[in-house]
């Protein structure tokens, strides 16, 4: 008993050792060895277009350039073929990821004419016809697929997206909120700014300096709408003129791009309402 | 001077505003920042004139740089 007990604890104490070897996460190239059962099956080569762009060498014009992978060895997103075209084709190749589960926005390009999240869309299986793979379109590029989001950001920051409120409640508790009110939120709080929206708007791509742009403005009506928010009032009179709000044309490219499913014209609409009436 | 292009004065309002900016700093170091900046702006001379977007990305680089520099933490440059 003693004898098997040892032999046991042996082998619970030897398995971190080759843990890593076992658990180690291959994220985008599919291991070789279950592949093995179908060695029938045609590789399946596929074309990427990628667009190249070096800041070191600024007179050198950007090109596209292509890489070949074989999409039976690959996982089925695109994020999974670029990571592997990093890993296995070229190092050089720069691209923001993070959480490869669309919860993030790192990851957000221009897949084949349409703005979305690498790591939500999936490689066409149409081998003949070679993907195209670009940073946001109207976006300063910082290098290869990467945008440069800082004026985005600094947008999003002048909204003031947190609660403003002056008056505690009556208990000293919690802010409450009814069901009803909460529902409002719905569709409104699952934005995670990737900018596919507003980089997809042709308004804000003509006037990025004072439109807002959908993501930025559905999410001060995020803040409108929300019940605890006191500071109403302040929100709409600082989108009070020609450029912030009224720039939306109701194009409607956002809604169509949104790779979260979201509606931001439906939010801007409400924001329009909400000018209106008051 | 012939007339200057948009860009051009565009690139020589940079290089002012960097002058502006080094003369807030400490006078011992003053001449570190003016080398840095010159240096930084000569790096770039072989660029061609034509090559608009290259110059565009420059002057960008550029006011991103001045904006970190400028900031009054930064009291030395080597």
């Amino acid at each position: 008993m003693s004898a098997l007990r040892s032999t046991s604890r042996l082998f619970a104490a030897s398995r971190p050792l080759f843990r890593p070897a076992v658990f180690a996460r291959s994220y985008a190239t599919v291991d070789p060895v279950a592949q093995e059962p179908t060695p029938s099956e045609q590789p399946r080569i596929k074309q990427f277009q990628v667009y190249r762009w070096n800041p070191d060498t600024p007179s050198e014009k950007p090109q596209m350039q292509t890489y070949e992978l074989d999409l039976n060895k690959t996982g089925p997103m695109m994020l999974d073929a670029l990571i592997r075209i990093k890993n296995e084709i070229d190092p050089t190749l720069t691209f923001r990821r993070s959480c490869r589960e669309g919860i993030c926005g790192s990851c957000a390009m221009n897949i084949d004419g349409v703005n979305t999240l690498a790591c939500l869309c999936r490689i066409p299986t149409d081998t003949a016809k070679e993907s195209r793979i670009y940073p946001l379109p109207h976006t300063y590029v910082v290098k290869d697929l990467v945008p440069d989001l800082t004026y985005f950001y600094k947008q999003y920051k002048s909204i003031k997206p947190y609660l403003q409120r002056d008056t505690p409640t009556e208990d000293g508790l919690e802010y409450r909120q009814s069901p009803e009110e909460r529902k409002k939120l719905d569709g409104l709080y699952e934005c995670i700014l990737c900018a596919c929206c507003s980089t997809s708007c042709p308004s804000y791509w003509w006037n990025s300096e004072e439109y807002l742009g959908p993501a930025i403005l559905m999410q001060s009506y995020r803040w409108m709408a929300d019940s605890r928010d006191e500071k109403t009032a302040e929100r709409k009179a600082a989108l009070d003129n020609s450029m912030s709000v009224y720039r939306c044309h109701t194009i409607l490219n956002c809604s169509r791009t949104c790779p979260k499913g979201l509606n931001p014209a439906r939010a801007i609409a409400e924001i329009k309402k909400m000018m209106a009436a008051h | 001077m012939a007339r200057l292009s948009g860009l051009q004065r565009e690139v020589l309002s940079l290089y002012r505003k960097c002058l502006r900016e080094i003369r807030k700093k400490p006078a011992e170091t003053r001449e570190n920042f003016r080398v840095y900046a010159r240096a930084e702006f000569q790096k770039q001379v072989t660029v061609s004139k034509k090559d608009f977007t290259a110059i565009e990305y420059l002057l960008r680089k550029g006011q991103r740089q001045l904006e970190t520099y400028s900031s009054p933490g930064i009291r030395n440059i080597r």
